[in-house]
């Protein structure tokens, strides 16, 4: 069952993915990018990541593709595009990336790691050290309860601020996210102020070369006039 | 058949390449930005899947970071196509020279 979705999943997911790529039209691309996301969320599903799905979904199938569409729909690019392909271009880039999956089917190969059935492997088991306090914490306490350590968004929340993060010895329940998350928020910033400096347009409008042209033709035909007049 | 760790790693993988393609063969600008996103997405799956099959959900938190960085950059990007569309009225790269020496 779980192997007939990862096959839906990852076909549906790759087609459309090439129709993002191949398509002529943008507005299609944006769509079809939307529905690629969407099915890598599916994939999310499956590798127990239920957080990370709704947050692809939410983020990059709706913020960042609304984004994308806007921008296509206010700059009027909705038309396809016109200009023939090179031939010659694209079977060099297809060689290019037949090659690059070459490269990946050995490294694949080469590592016997990397057969290991999904089935065999717990989904998200503690530490083995946030284990054994466990145990020594909750005398008597069932195996279940001892394994559970909250569900995944729990996991990633305790994991960016603050507890549970990969323990040693000596310090059972480190801080590791919480820097860089703060980074983050100093990067969502810096962006911000990016954009709005990008797109703010000056006092005075810069005139199109045609308006430049409108101008300044009927200041060349008065200036002359002007002067007879005076 | 089962899947396995190696199944995930090779989604991740063509659909990387396929990125990789639009961005070497498309002219426009926007599908361009488009394909690089799509690159990302295919890191972030990559790390998904080692992060099941490793049991550490420090990958999830990775991804939770490329998303945040994706979304940024994003943002920046368009408004620098929006930029660039205003001064040449085009987001098709052959006409973008500028830089080019």
């Amino acid at each position: 069952m779980n192997a007939l979705f990862f096959w839906i999943f990852s076909a549906a997911m790759i087609v459309c993915a090439l129709v993002v790529v191949l398509g002529r039209n943008p507005v299609t691309s944006a769509i079809c990018f939307a529905f690629t996301i969407f099915f890598m969320s599916g994939l999310f599903v499956m590798l127990d990541a239920f957080f990370l799905a709704a947050v692809q979904i939410l983020v990059t199938a709706g913020a960042v593709m609304v984004l994308f569409l806007f921008i296509i729909m206010l700059l009027d690019l909705t038309e396809a595009e016109k200009v023939p392909r090179q031939k010659v271009w694209m079977g060099l880039s297809l060689l290019l990336c037949l090659g690059f999956l070459y490269v990946v089917a050995l490294t694949l190969n080469a590592t016997p790691e990397g057969a290991v059935s999904i089935e065999s492997v717990p989904s998200y088991a503690p530490h083995p050290l946030v284990m054994a306090t466990r145990i020594e914490n909750n005398p008597g306490a069932s195996k279940g309860f001892l394994a559970d350590l909250g569900d995944d968004t729990h996991r990633i929340g305790r994991l960016l601020f603050g507890t549970n993060a990969t323990p040693t010895a000596n310090n059972l329940y480190p801080t590791t996210y919480v820097a860089p998350f703060e980074v983050t928020s100093l990067l969502i910033l810096v962006a911000t102020i990016g954009v709005i400096v990008l797109c703010k347009q000056d006092d005075r409008p810069r005139p199109s070369p045609r308006e430049q042209i409108t101008r300044e033709a009927p200041s060349k035909a008065s200036t002359p006039e002007t002067a007879s007049t005076r | 058949m089962n899947i396995t760790l190696n199944h995930y790693l090779a989604v991740a993988a063509v659909l990387f390449v396929i990125g990789l393609m639009g961005v070497i063969t498309r002219r426009n600008l926007i599908i361009i930005y488009m394909s690089l996103e799509m690159m990302l997405q295919a890191a972030n799956l990559t790390f998904v899947a080692f992060s099941r099959f490793n049991g550490s959900m420090d990958g999830q938190v990775f991804v939770f970071f490329v998303i945040t960085v994706a979304a940024a950059e994003v943002a920046v990007g368009l408004a620098l196509i929006v930029a660039l569309y205003r001064l040449k009225q085009t987001t098709q790269v052959q006409e973008l020279t500028t830089l080019k020496f």
